[in-house]
């Protein structure tokens, strides 16, 4: 096949078919428009203003790797005025996040940006191992999903940072709104396209990649070379998660654009009044101040439950029951009490 | 039998199916030996199914799915995305460079 030519230069050969458009564009087209639409996203939706200390989630993947370097490349290119921090979680994962944070280390010299890293270990108490012996392979995702995001709460907070931006990208997004459709989770169906999210006294959160395609966020790092890590977790996948996935690939390589679809059609659902008066409202956890929509937050309930030597999470049910028994053990770890950017004085770890 | 030699490369976490090495320099028959394409010049798809039979060795069904390389692997031929290139009826070429990675793992 005769090389063909950019569609945007018409000058030098093209390297990459677009997802998104069909276009075929040269590499330095492709950094341009992956760059600028990033940057785009971020301008609509207002996501920073000047002086923000904005922590950038990395696990050492491709896409908080990519996040990162992007991150960089446009705060300089258009003095956003930010002060960039990465900000890692070890969920305690031997052979795993141990290798994957040597990943974020070498990312912190070559991006210049301080490094803070929290550990399960040190804020829970468990390590992902220790869990994972405790309980069996069944669960564990949901106890690392639960115990991730308020780590990575509380690691902000200890920078005292205004925002916390995540690599989730178009795929995760469109995933994640077929996966709500398909457990029928009506709550988190609205508010799983939002690119910016904010619980009462949480930190911001926002998703500069939510319109970039998987597929742009690879061959970024391939053609840019950037330094990062891809294995899978050792212990045993989201499942559910794996399915939705294979059939939006499968979707993908019918239709690319179907990825983009359903984040609008996520964008488009809205939850009619008597419906969302069914709604729990977010109240704040009894045990640890983290917001919740029960007694315990779900980090709180799943640790007693660890602690007990149960297999899931307890319910406020369950606990009173076992409470008004007198079956608390005295020493049970708890988690430390969560006052949300109270203090700013936390130096970033080497 | 005249044979081609290519030069094959595997990340994203790919390269775990295949002796956790990255590159690979490989020499594969220049013609399809067996099959009902038994004479056709080698493509992609020939090779990726070479590649399953004489290099891979676990899990192939994270590699190779229905067919064709699985949905969510990303193939590049000398630096170009394989879907400018005629995907798997590439005719491959003496010294070619195919890179293949995987955009399943996490991120």
């Amino acid at each position: 096949m005769a090389p063909k030519s950019c569609a945007l230069c018409q000058n030098s050969k093209a390297i990459l078919r677009r997802p998104k458009t069909g276009q075929h564009i040269c590499k330095h087209c492709f950094f341009t428009v992956f760059e600028t639409e990033v940057h785009n996203t971020i301008i609509q939706a207002h996501l920073f203003k000047p002086g923000d200390r904005v922590a950038i989630g990395a696990s050492g993947g491709k896409d908080s790797t990519v996040l990162a370097y992007v991150m960089k490349t446009l705060n300089d290119r258009y003095q956003y005025g930010l002060n960039l921090f990465l900000l890692s979680v070890d969920e305690g994962i031997t052979g795993y996040r141990d290798d994957s944070l040597e990943t974020v280390k070498r990312n912190q010299e070559q991006y210049d940006m301080p490094l803070k890293i929290v550990s399960y270990e040190e804020l829970y108490g468990w390590t992902m191992d220790r869990v994972v012996s405790a309980i069996g392979k069944k669960n564990n995702c949901t106890f690392c999903g639960v115990f991730r995001r308020q780590a990575l709460d509380r690691g902000a907070s200890g920078l005292g940072v205004d925002q916390i931006v995540t690599g989730h990208n178009a795929d995760d997004i469109a995933e994640t709104v077929l996966m709500n459709i398909m457990r029928g989770d009506i709550g988190r169906l609205g508010r799983c396209t939002a690119i910016c999210t904010q619980g009462e006294d949480m930190i911001r959160r926002s998703k500069p990649f939510k319109y970039a395609y998987e597929k742009e966020i690879v061959m970024y790092a391939y053609f840019k070379k950037l330094d990062y890590f891809s294995t899978e977790c050792i212990y045993s996948p989201d499942a559910y998660r794996g399915h939705a996935r294979a059939f939006l690939k499968d979707l993908e390589a019918a239709r690319p654009s179907a990825i983009i679809d359903i984040i609008h059609s996520g964008e488009a659902f809205e939850l009619k009044e008597e419906v969302r008066a069914t709604q729990k409202s977010q109240q704040t956890c009894k045990r640890c101040g983290y917001m919740s929509s029960n007694d315990l937050c779900k980090a709180c309930s799943l640790l007693e439950s660890l602690e007990r030597g149960m297999s899931t999470a307890i319910t406020d049910k369950g606990r009173r029951k076992l409470e008004a028994q007198g079956l608390t053990p005295d020493n049970m770890r708890t988690i430390p009490y969560f006052h949300p950017s109270s203090s700013v004085d936390a130096e970033a770890e080497s | 039998m005249a044979h081609l030699k290519l030069k094959i490369e595997f990340g994203g976490g790919l390269e775990l199916l295949f002796s956790n090495q990255r590159t690979h320099f490989v020499a594969i028959p220049s013609t399809v030996p067996q099959g009902d394409n038994k004479g056709q010049p080698a493509d992609i798809n020939f090779l990726t199914h070479w590649l399953r039979d004489n290099l891979l060795k676990e899990r192939p069904e994270l590699f190779i799915d229905t067919g064709t390389v699985r949905p969510g692997i990303l193939v590049l031929v000398n630096d170009t995305d394989w879907e400018l290139e005629g995907e798997g009826e590439y005719k491959l070429r003496e010294d070619d460079e195919i890179v293949f990675i995987s955009t399943l793992h996490g991120g």
